[in-house]
């Protein structure tokens, strides 16, 4: 038996499309027998939440293709380029877009963030909430889902210590 | 060429990643060591994953083969 290999991930962001490579990463190393732990600092951690409100912001990545999820298939490969100008004055436009975004994953067969956080919960991923950010934006511990550790860098620090795989996402 | 025997199926037909390689690892685990599970999928991405999963959880990967954009894999528990 091979010894057991170790992942360990900072998760920094909160948005929906950047919640997506940790808990993939994490419920997939978990699947190939890895040890994972998960830090989440900053933005990171409202990902700790109970509920999920992750959004997308698409005026901060011009890199994001904006497209439709419904209608014909011609119509839903169109890429519709909003300018920012328009996008920062559109009521709602996040949300907008973050719905659309999620129809889109779902459609294509992607798990949704719950479903791979309930999934690294159950193989095991340590989960761990950073304590200064917490004081600092006033989330309390019972907001968080249950088996979520509390710790500081020290604490990533010693479990990353010992990783084959080290992750700033 | 003998058809493949199997077990037990998996359908990830319209998954796509990580769901391929987190069911069948589910799926695996709950099975009996020399069994074998046959699994389908459509995204193109799980040739890759599921040879890299197998190799690493050290179960056998028998085969796979593509047939007009469906791909359909053997693993033996080990």
């Amino acid at each position: 038996m091979k010894k057991t290999k170790r992942l360990a991930i900072i998760a920094s962001k909160g948005t929906l499309d950047w919640a997506y490579p940790p808990f993939i990463l994490a419920s997939t190393a978990a699947a190939m027998n890895m040890e994972v732990g998960i830090f989440f600092t900053f933005y990171g951690l409202p990902l700790l939440h109970k509920k999920i409100e992750a959004k997308v912001a698409p005026q901060t990545n011009p890199a994001m293709p904006m497209k439709m999820p419904f209608g014909p298939q011609g119509f839903q490969s169109m890429e519709w380029p909003i300018p920012n100008i328009l996008a920062n004055n559109i009521p709602g436009y996040e949300t907008m877009a973050t719905s659309f975004m999620k129809k889109t994953f779902a459609k294509k067969g992607v798990a949704s963030i719950e479903e791979l956080r309930e999934i690294c919960v159950e193989s095991g991923v340590k989960l761990i909430a950073c304590q200064m950010t917490m004081d600092v934006f006033g989330f309390e511990p019972d907001q968080f889902i249950d088996g979520v550790d509390v710790g500081g860098a020290a604490t990533f620090l010693a479990f990353a210590s010992e990783a084959d795989i080290s992750l700033f996402v | 060429m003998n058809e493949q025997t199997y077990d037990q199926t998996l359908d990830c037909k319209g998954l796509n990643c990580p769901l391929p390689v987190l069911k069948t690892n589910k799926q695996i685990n709950t099975m009996d060591t020399g069994e074998v599970l046959k699994i389908e999928t459509t995204d193109m991405g799980s040739i890759n994953d599921l040879q890299s999963w197998s190799k690493q959880t050290e179960n056998e990967f028998i085969s796979y083969a593509e047939d007009d954009g469906k791909y359909t894999f053997y693993v033996r528990k080990t």
